[in-house]
């Protein structure tokens, strides 16, 4: 069971069927995961009016990917006839990568994205913890670039199979 | 009555200004940022500062939002930055200085965001949820642009004999603007007073203690006291902005409402 089915009470059948649309709607920028898996779905909430909302949080504020998050989720909605199902945005607690799933993970690694970190997301200049291949699992590698093709990745090579590699960083 | 009533519209417009303020000094510093797309000194800045620009466009985006939200008069984060002429702007003068060379960019990106993140960590404290939230996102980012200006004033001023002027002069323009930061205002004040904006002018040890200790790394000194700049919260721009805006709203001046 996710956080975000704890967070509402998963007996209710209209949740568990949004959940189990939005489950499998990819990431924009790295469709290999899915918005549950990078914990951006944050879960469906019921206002008193009775009204369903599925709720989204930035990874970043200036994301540019949010946009194209909201129009999927909308179409996985209305394409599964959820057309009355509202999409909101909450910005706390801020996102952090802690709430990347295993299995998002598991994802990021097969698809040559070196996941995150565990623990709460430091920002630094320079990663303090090794960042391990994705596809040798040598851990002597090294940073090439702060930023990658999005803003939360960063740029690495490996030292052992010479591969570049993308690295998920820690937020 | 009536006293009690202006006093209430009173907080009611500080809280619109104080939105202001937050949303332009990001709005602004974001468009100065996206200038030096393509024209930074090595790729990796290049990135780095296109995507510190990044951050702080969707922090302006947030506030502007609530600030639109707090006005109640159905403009929203794009109708503020895109329909607004130069007197109507909240940001302090520091962030519509030109980039000049490399190390005044820098020397104002260290100013700037070693003040925003000081700030923002206090506003996590704020009783506006909209903005506490805001602030709570924004320090994770902020703290990274801190660290990557300070890394590079100690890298300019321990570096060359050049790198070392060229930082120097860089600050030197840029420190007559930093009282700003850290003025609360008559606008201000009742706000500050009521526990919803944070106190600015308290910020100022633990600022001044983070200044001299990368200023130290830097070997570079405390600029000496000069005359100070101190007009952007009250609408007042140097000639600067009116250059900025004419390229921001460009394309909502000529096309009003366009989309795609
Ligand atoms: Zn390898």
């Amino acid at each position: 069971m996710s956080a975000a089915e704890r967070a509402v009470g998963p007996v209710d059948p209209v949740v568990t069927r949004i959940l189990e649309v939005l489950s499998v709607v990819p990431d924009p920028e790295i469709p290999a995961v899915s918005l549950a898996d990078l914990g951006i779905l944050r879960g469906v909430e019921k206002n008193p009016a009775g009204d369903y909302q599925a709720v989204l949080t930035p990874t970043y504020s200036g994301c540019p990917a949010t946009k194209a998050i909201q129009d999927s989720v909308r179409a996985a909605l209305d394409a599964h006839g959820l057309t009355r199902i509202g999409i909101r945005s909450r910005l706390s607690p801020p996102w952090t990568t802690d709430w990347i799933t295993d299995e998002g993970r598991e994802k990021l690694r097969a698809y040559g994205i070196s996941p995150p970190e565990r623990g709460v997301g430091q920002p630094s200049l320079r990663a303090e913890s090794p960042v391990s291949c994705p596809r040798c699992d040598s851990t002597s590698t090294e940073e090439i670039s702060r930023f990658g093709s999005t803003p939360c990745k960063s740029m690495w090579r490996c030292l052992s199979c010479l591969e570049p590699f993308e690295h998920f960083k820690c937020h | 009555m009536s006293a009690l009533a202006s006093s209430s519209s009173d907080l009611q417009k500080a809280r619109f200004e104080h939105a202001l303020r937050l949303g332009d000094d990001a709005l602004i510093l974001a468009q100065r940022l996206g200038e030096t797309c393509g024209h930074a000194p090595t790729l990796e800045l290049d990135l780095s500062f296109a995507n510190v620009g990044l951050d702080l466009l969707g922090q302006a985006t947030l506030l502007l939002g609530v600030a639109g939200e707090i006005e109640g008069q159905g403009r929203d984060a794009d109708a503020l930055a895109y329909q607004r002429d130069v007197l109507a702007f909240r940001n302090c003068v520091l962030v519509e200085q030109p980039n000049g060379d490399f190390a005044r960019l820098i020397a104002r990106q260290f100013l700037f965001s070693s003040w925003q993140l000081a700030l923002f960590q206090k506003m996590e404290a704020l009783p506006d949820e909209r903005l506490s939230a805001i602030a709570a996102k924004a320090v994770k980012e902020v703290t990274y642009h801190e660290r990557l200006a300070a890394s590079w004033m100690a890298r300019l001023g321990d570096g060359t004999e050049e790198s070392h002027k060229r930082l120097v002069d860089g600050l030197a323009w840029s420190f007559r603007f930093v009282e700003e930061l850290f003025e609360v205002d008559a606008t201000i004040a009742p706000l500050v007073a009521a526990g919803e904006a944070v106190d600015v002018s308290k910020l100022r040890p633990e600022w001044d203690a983070r200044v001299a200790q990368v200023f130290a790394e830097a070997k570079v000194a405390r600029p000496k006291p000069m005359r100070v700049v101190m007009h952007g919260r009250t609408g007042r721009h140097g000639e600067h902005l009116g250059h900025i805006l004419s390229e921001l709203q460009f394309l909502q001046r000529a096309y009003p409402g366009a989309t795609w």
